[in-house]
């Protein structure tokens, strides 16, 4: 993984200081709380319902085990034993005092991580794909890329107070997308052109939020050597034109939507022309500098039968049923990739304790050289582990309560922080993902019903993406009751879809019962086991759904209510 | 009024025009754009430096006489306002700008490093706010990853 050298180092220690400066103006009053919200913003720091968070950035969402450790530290010494894991690949902590955050800072940089611009009207951690240079189906290893846009992207003078927040999304998978491109203001996609060079797809104006949009192509080939100077032209387009008098039609997609793409394009194609200069290129060596730092660990070479059927189908059920759903095919004979999910009945999603980190720096070190990824599904990789050590690494999983068996099950439930937590919220949305979990924890009936996405959101801000979920929920507010409305159909991937509302919305005792019936339905409807429930949904349409939950009077309304 | 000027608290030697206000009075007037198109012509003879006081808006294709003027002077609404940013960008480097950028409205101590980043080399502070104490902000971050107007390489070829 990367290497801070001076620069970087230099940079995240001055960060520090600076922040410790603002705070302290702050305090002192010279700066104003109005004042005071940008910059805090802009470091990750959240106010919340009860108190600040802190969102600390994973750029890519690889961490190291060093890394992995100090998160654990920060956690028990600053906060109440706990980190979440986010859906932009981040940690955040729920209960930092401001006073002590500097010194997080100063842990943070001590590990070669920071806060820098996680939360704010900026450009935020950019992400990727949480298998890249593993993953069988990628053409190539997108974190390079990644890393050298963090780098662009850090302290950008011309880009720290944009219309709206702005994120990044890189795979290098073309067949399969992990990254959730399509729904990023930019997403980008390494692709080969019809002469075989590499190059980015660029798609703009996608996003989640009010208003969900599937983003567009801006740019069908743009060689790498002109990554930094047409994003760049791009966010310039952005920032002069995106409105800024209404903040929930800030973000890029509004102003691409308004303009319509080939407009847009226009605009920055002319930008780009009148502005790219031979400096900022994007050079082959700092490609290869930067690209040296993601070189593959040092494999063994094994055996390409790694025997994970006769794990699958072996004799002890709980071994088996965690390899065929938590493991990965690995790009290299006799590895696997392994998803430890968080997600388990009683545990709000996405939490780990400073406990479970420490073990998992632990498990990482001795099984996968050291490396952790977060997913944007707030679980972890663990992404180099010798396929003939997954029993032993099974093991010692469950005997750290890390061993369940449902990644993109049922119960692998995505789910924003909620109204316990949030105060833009409308409705709770932690415990409804506790009842699912509950409500589901039967194995055999993960397995049957197979890969399925919940994706549950406590208000319309969608931080839940409920509506790239293949069964996405909403809280909304009913005469000050929280109600959940019902939506099927979303995928975030490369067959990207935005969910529809099912029908009316559902009162909180009824929500879960509902989500049964459609999976009741989907069971009865689909054609064969292989047929996942997406593609069911796809092909039967709403009806036989709407009527499972609703009931047949329920059929006659067209119209479901509307946030 | 004290303002900074190439990193230095410096009484200001201009003085702005009300909106909308028919005789500039004094040496080095700064007056809005849109009293500047009307009397151009007479402001430019008649003062030894002129400048122009632009809503964050207007791009530089909208000022006329862009290189006879002493300053622009660029107004941010809020400090969130982030156009200026890239209007600055665009005189100097693509208009090649090299009079006096300057900063007005509601402008900060913690902007002022991008805000130089970007060409601006004047700065009015909010009132009230000071500045001495203020000139630190320029060096509290000493490295910079991305070409911009202080330097057109990114930091990949300082390296």
């Amino acid at each position: 993984m990367y290497q801070y050298d001076d620069y970087d180092r230099r940079i995240i220690t001055e960060r520090a200081d600076q922040f410790r400066g603002q705070v302290s103006r702050r305090l002192s009053g010279e700066i104003t709380e109005e004042e005071f919200k940008p910059l805090r913003l802009q470091n990750g720091l959240y106010m919340q319902l009860h108190a600040y968070m802190l969102r600390v950035a994973i750029p890519y969402g690889l961490l190291g085990s060093a890394q992995v450790r100090k998160l654990a530290h920060i956690a028990r010494t600053y906060d109440r034993g706990y980190g979440h894991l986010t859906t932009r690949q981040n940690l955040q902590y729920n209960w930092p005092k401001l006073t002590e955050v500097p010194a997080i800072l100063d842990e943070l940089a001590s590990v070669e991580m920071h806060a820098v611009q996680t939360s704010g009207n900026c450009i935020r951690n950019i992400t990727a794909d949480h298998f890249a240079g593993i993953a069988r189906d990628e053409l190539e290893d997108p974190r390079p890329y990644c890393e050298i846009l963090r780098q662009w992207s850090t302290f950008h003078p011309e880009f720290a107070h944009l219309p709206r927040k702005f994120k990044i999304a890189v795979t290098g998978a073309p067949g399969t997308d992990r990254a959730a491109v399509r729904f990023h203001d930019i997403g980008l996609r390494i692709v080969e052109n019809a002469s075989g060079e590499r190059g980015f797809e660029v798609l703009v104006g996608g996003g989640l939020g009010r208003t969900p949009m599937i983003g567009e192509v801006v740019r069908e080939f743009l060689p790498k050597r002109y990554l930094l100077s047409f994003i760049e032209s791009i966010l310039r387009v952005y920032n002069l034109h995106g409105r800024r008098d209404n903040k929930f039609k800030a973000r890029i997609k509004i102003l691409v939507s308004a303009l319509g793409i080939d407009e847009f394009r226009r605009r920055v194609e002319e930008d780009w022309e009148a502005s790219r200069t031979p400096e900022l290129e994007l050079a082959d060596e700092e490609v290869a500098r930067v690209s040296a730092f993601f070189a593959p660990p040092p494999y063994e070479t094994l055996p390409a039968n790694d025997r994970v059927d006769a794990l699958v189908l072996g004799r002890d059920r709980e071994l088996g049923n965690w390899v065929r759903n938590n493991v990965v095919a690995h790009k290299v004979p006799g590895y696997s990739a392994v998803v430890i999910s968080v997600k388990k009945p009683g545990i709000p999603p996405g939490d780990v304790s400073d406990t479970q980190l420490d073990a998992i720096a632990d498990v990482a070190d001795r099984y996968s050289f050291g490396h952790v990824v977060v997913t944007h599904t707030q679980n972890l990789v663990l992404p180099d582990v010798k396929t003939s050590e997954l029993p032993g690494l099974h093991a010692e999983l469950r005997a750290l309560d890390l061993g369940e068996a449902n990644a993109n099950k049922l119960t692998d439930v995505i789910t924003c922080p909620g109204l316990d937590y949030c105060d833009l919220a409308n409705a709770r949305s932690i415990p409804l993902s506790l009842e699912i979990a509950q409500r589901f924890d039967r194995i055999d009936y993960l397995n049957d019903v197979g890969d399925v996405s919940i994706k549950i959101s406590g208000c319309i801000n969608a931080c839940g993406h409920h509506h790239v979920g293949n069964i996405g929920i909403l809280g909304i507010d009913k005469r000050g009751e929280e109600f959940y409305q019902l939506m099927l159909g979303g995928s975030p991937g490369n067959d990207a879809s935005i969910g529809k509302i099912l029908g009316r919305a559902l009162a909180q005792d009824e929500i879960v019962d509902a989500v049964e019936k459609v999976l009741g339905r989907y069971l009865d409807a689909r054609e064969s086991p292989d047929e996942r429930f997406l593609e069911t949904v796809r092909r039967v349409g709403f009806d036989p759904f709407k009527e499972a939950v609703y009931g047949t009077a329920d059929l006659l309304e067209t119209t479901g209510d509307s946030p | 009024m004290r303002i900074i000027r190439d990193r230095a608290v410096v009484e200001d030697d201009f003085v702005h025009v009300p909106d909308g206000a028919e005789q500039p009075i004094g040496a080095k007037p700064i007056v809005r754009l849109a009293d500047f198109v009307v009397v151009r012509e007479t402001l430019l003879a008649r003062h030894a430096a002129v400048g122009v006081r632009v809503s964050p808006d207007t791009l530089p294709a909208d000022i006329p006489d862009l290189q006879r003027l002493a300053l622009i002077a660029i107004e941010f609404p809020a400090f969130t306002d982030g156009r200026g940013y890239s209007v600055a960008r665009l005189l100097r480097q693509r208009h090649g700008y090299r009079g006096e950028l300057r900063a007005v409205g509601w402008v900060l101590r913690d902007q002022l490093q991008f805000l130089e980043r970007c060409g601006f080399n004047a700065f009015e502070l909010q009132p009230g706010k000071p500045l001495d104490s203020a000139l630190e902000a320029f060096d509290e971050i000493t490295v910079t990853y991305q070409a911009a107007v202080d330097d057109a390489r990114p930091l990949y070829r300082r390296r």
